[in-house]
């Protein structure tokens, strides 16, 4: 349907209904046996529709959203490569699905020999000595890594150590798991290269240092090149190294976070291991750590003992960071990707990753600011426009791509530059889609300069134009009852 | 080349001339020789597709699958076809958190929904866009009550299911929080041993209702008690009883919070599920994760966009009110589409059923003479026993029978000798129950 625009609110028509459930077998009991304290009082405000205007309601809404399959996603940090079908064939299987989370292990052997091996092979990857699968994302593998740092510093007597350096080119979700985790942050600024400064990290280090948080390549696309000296310092102070796993893509084949240093980590698999992200989720954020911390990782730990995979529950774990053990059926997804690929296969990711974001920057270094100078990693970070005298921003840059049906790339992150454009293309893009994407890049850039009030204004063909988030924020309408009520 | 990366043999050689290089080693020469990791990863060779799904049917057949009989947080409820077809579709599926609104509201409009849905079935005014499960969201929660009161003791029920206990208690422990246990009394929360716990440290006070055992505590008198004391009160819920159940926001909670798995999602050993967070309007700034609201766009057209985003991650950095940052946005859809095709009667329904079910299973094995009532309190579709059976027999013929349930409760406290956890949804048939009983009724 054309400029389809309703919730599902309004399609609603009484005594209407999309359901058909099994008849009653025992009547004689009734909900209306309960004292009617315990009942609530009136009928729950949720539509009555048929299954097809369900399914309608949900296709045309579809319609107006941009998914990786629409076209190119170069949303730099994100990793918006292609989500495999057959994962998703595999994580429909009934025999996964159907299994209840306190069945026993008897019951369980080929999950938990699935757990048991991703978790084996991540360690691999990363050089690490074990993992959990149990965090749901990379924000709580942070949260978890971070508590596994405080454990061990308890459980060594080491009470002071209250203090977690972050860059500033960190991702939020660092400093706020540190602060959940009840750590308080040092920030070091980077250096014009946008790696870490030595001499402010040196200077930041004391007893008092838990460890350091560390994304590498960083936000900017940048391997950091004195990572050695950098684990080195930080040790040396009584530091443990944690990993922010987001740019692992990278590094495949290439390195392992394990072997630069790093005690902890986490890995995103809805990033590196081409989990769908759902519109926002479900991730999972497995955490990584060295032998001598493999005691808190939470629990439940899989364990695998004569010839029998089982739940093992750890008296030095930091607890459990989940109900059960995770998001099961993202972390299969991404057992079946590792299979998919193989050891011929993952090594090169990082390598073709790294070709993309590269042959993408060097062919926009014209029209675009490029601050880091030289090779990146396998996202490249602009500073805005270079010929910023119309007053077209990185905003309506964005904006405008959105009408050639590119989705865009990270903006105004990392935060080191005023007008950030983050760009990562993956390694599942063609050569023919980045050469399209740097020709839309330069005719924005050029349009940027001949039409800047057409720029301000964009987008012009999508489902809708620039909204207004003053609005949004000030209304605060967050529900149809709050709409409703606004609109009598 | 291989089915996932397109590059043929000439795009690399031309990539490389535009970039200057001869080798792509070029590209790498800053990571130092030393951490350089110059072997194959010790996994095995690439499958092709035939191969990767024998595989997996393989390690799919060495799970046993069962009729399921106990809920303990997973609830094997029916799942309409419908949602899957809807949430597979690569636009909800393969899509990122929608930064940018014009070409994102398809996810706008769903989680606008999702939140609509939620305040209204917990009685509350605002809900963020989803939480990653029942237990996270419950630490959440406390943290909300921390942030509001600026008092670092949560009082928590003893009757709360272990396993949100675990998980509050791990994130309390490394944020400084402390969690005190509220006694119970004939299987609920005792309100004269929680009032005389609350003092100006108590940032909130934690229950669940229906509880750990299955019975729906009545919190009547509750509110005005912790709101005296100047605490938060927060409830967990299954989202699916609050189709018939007294909501939090009836009993004058101010953040409710649990697991949405029982809408019809599949058990999947324990995920992905969903868990929610609603709170009232007053706290929303107080509120973790991701909020939509509706706006307009340049052409007055009604529009969806993510808003208060001050208070996360992104923004404040250290200062925010949580790190969540994925979140399960596309259960939230999953959600959403099943309390749309059930709608208010369906749920009702749902829940008719399944306390039918439970109700006659319980009868059941009352008259089988094995087994006795633990407490004499109201219940849904969960409850416990008491029996003098041998609980490792029971959990053997059930097992060879192809049954799950009567999960001992020992396993999670051992005051809990001898106690079995059962469950009954409306998927479970007459003939399934009977054959239950029939089981327990034989063993001796």
């Amino acid at each position: 349907m054309k400029n389809y625009d309703h919730l599902i609110f309004e399609l609603s028509v009484p005594n209407r209904k999309g359901y058909s459930l099994s008849k009653a077998f025992a009547p004689k009991y009734s909900l209306s046996d309960l004292p009617s304290s315990l009942l609530r009082d009136n009928q729950p405000m949720l539509p009555e529709v048929s299954e097809l205007d369900v399914l309608r309601h949900y296709t045309n809404i579809s319609h107006k959203n941009f998914g990786v399959e629409t076209g190119f996603y170069p949303l730099g940090s994100c990793t918006m490569k292609y989500n495999p079908k057959i994962n998703e064939e595999i994580a429909a299987m009934k025999a996964f699905n159907s299994i209840h989370p306190m069945q026993s292990a008897s019951d369980t052997q080929g999950i938990l020999k699935i757990y048991y091996e991703l978790q084996s092979m991540l360690s691999d990857i990363s050089g690490l000595a074990a993992y959990t699968l149990n965090p749901f994302a990379g924000a709580q593998g942070e949260l978890t890594g971070l508590m596994i740092m405080k454990e061990y510093h308890l459980q060594r007597g080491d009470f002071h150590r209250t203090k977690v350096i972050v860059p500033d080119s960190a991702h939020g979700t660092n400093p706020a798991s540190a602060t959940i985790c009840g750590f308080d942050i040092i920030e070091i600024a980077s250096t014009p290269e946008g790696t870490v400064n030595l001499e402010l990290l040196k200077a930041a280090l004391s007893d008092e240092v838990a460890g350091m948080m560390l994304t590498n390549p960083n936000t900017l696309g940048i391997f950091e090149k004195d990572i050695c000296e950098i684990s080195r310092l930080v040790h040396e102070a009584g530091g443990l190294m944690y990993y922010d796993g987001a740019n692992l893509n990278a590094l495949l084949g290439k390195a392992r976070p394990g072997d630069m240093g790093f005690d902890i980590m986490h890995i995103n698999l809805h990033k590196t291991f081409s989990t769908p992200h759902g519109g926002g989720g479900p991730g999972s954020g497995p955490v990584g750590v060295k032998d001598f911390l493999i005691p808190y990782l939470p629990n439940p730990q899989v364990k695998f003992i004569d010839n029998h995979y089982f739940f093992d529950w750890n008296k030095d774990s930091i607890g459990s960071v989940s109900g059960f053990y995770g998001n099961f059926k993202v972390w299969l997804r991404a057992y079946v990707y590792i299979m998919t690929l193989g050891k011929e296969e993952l090594g090169k990711v990082g390598e073709i990753s790294t070709l993309n974001a590269n042959y993408v920057r060097v062919q926009l270094e014209d029209e675009f600011n490029l601050p880091i100078k030289g090779f990146s990693m396998h996202e490249c970070v602009f500073d805005g426009l270079k010929d910023t005298s119309t007053g077209v921003t990185t905003l309506d840059v964005a904006k405008r791509l959105l009408d050639y049906g590119v989705h865009a790339p990270t903006i105004y992150f990392p935060l080191l530059f005023h007008q950030s454009i983050m760009i990562e293309p993956t390694e599942t893009e063609s050569m023919q889609t980045l050469d399209e994407f740097v020709t839309v890049m330069k005719k924005v850039a050029n349009e940027a300069k001949t039409d800047p009030l057409m720029m301000k204004l964009a987008p012009h063909t999508t489902p809708i134009s620039r909204i207004d988030e003053v609005y949004a924020a000030k209304k605060m309408i967050l529900t149809y009852q709050d709409y409703l009520r606004e609109n009598q | 080349m291989f089915k996932y990366f397109p590059h043929t043999e000439a795009d690399l050689q031309h990539m490389k001339r535009v970039l200057g290089i001869t080798n792509t080693e070029d590209m790498f020469q800053v990571i130092p020789q030393a951490v350089r990791h110059n072997q194959d990863y010790l996994i095995p060779s690439a499958l092709p597709e035939s191969d990767l799904r024998r595989h997996m049917e393989e390690l799919g057949k060495m799970n046993a699958q069962k009729i399921i009989f106990s809920g303990l947080g997973a609830y094997d409820h029916y799942e309409p076809s419908v949602i899957n077809a809807i949430i597979s579709r690569q636009e909800f599926l393969t899509s990122y958190t929608p930064y940018q609104p014009e070409i994102s509201q398809g996810t706008l409009t769903y989680i606008f929904e999702y939140q609509s849905m939620i305040t209204s079935l917990t009685g509350m005014e605002v809900s963020n866009a989803s939480m990653y499960d029942g237990p996270t969201a419950t630490a959440e929660a406390m943290f909300m009550a921390e942030a509001i009161t600026r008092r670092n003791i949560l009082l928590m029920s003893s009757t709360v299911n272990p396993n949100i206990q675990r998980v509050v208690q791990t994130y309390a422990k490394y944020k400084g929080l402390s969690i005190e246990i509220v006694d119970q009394k004939d299987g609920v929360i005792n309100l004269e041993s929680l009032k005389s716990k609350l003092n100006d440290t108590i940032a909130g006070v934690i229950v669940q209702n229906p509880n750990f055992f299955g019975i729906i505590e009545d919190y009547n008198g509750f509110s005005d008690a912790i709101h005296a004391n100047g605490s938060i009160f927060i409830i967990n819920s299954d989202i699916s009883t609050l189709g018939v159940l007294k909501t939090p926001g009836s009993y004058n909670a101010d953040i409710a919070v649990g697991d949405c798995q029982s809408l019809g999602m599949p058990v999947a050993f324990g995920g992905p599920y969903l868990g929610y967070l609603a709170t009232k309007k007053s706290h929303v700034r107080k509120m973790p994760g991701r909020i939509c609201g509706q706006s307009f766009d340049r052409n007055g057209k009604r529009s969806f966009v993510l808003t208060l985003q001050a208070r996360e991650q992104h923004i404040r950095r250290e200062k925010a009110n949580s790190n969540i940052c994925s979140n399960q946005s596309l259960l939230a859809l999953y959600a959403t589409v099943y309390l749309s095709l059930l709608g208010p009667k369906g749920l009702r329904e749902v829940n008719e059923l399944s306390y039918q079910g439970a109700h006659y299973l319980y009868d059941e094995l009352l008259k089988t003479g094995k087994f006795t009532p633990v407490y004499d309190k109201p219940f849904l579709k969960e409850f416990i026993l008491h029996t003098h059976l041998n609980v490792n027999l029971i959990a053997k013929i059930l097992s060879d029978h192809g049954i799950f349930g009567g999960v001992n409760l020992e396993y999670y406290n051992p005051e809990f000798q001898n106690v079995l956890n059962f469950c009954v949804t409306e998927k479970r048939n007459k003939i399934e129950i009977d054959r239950l009983v029939s089981l327990l009724g034989g063993l001796s």
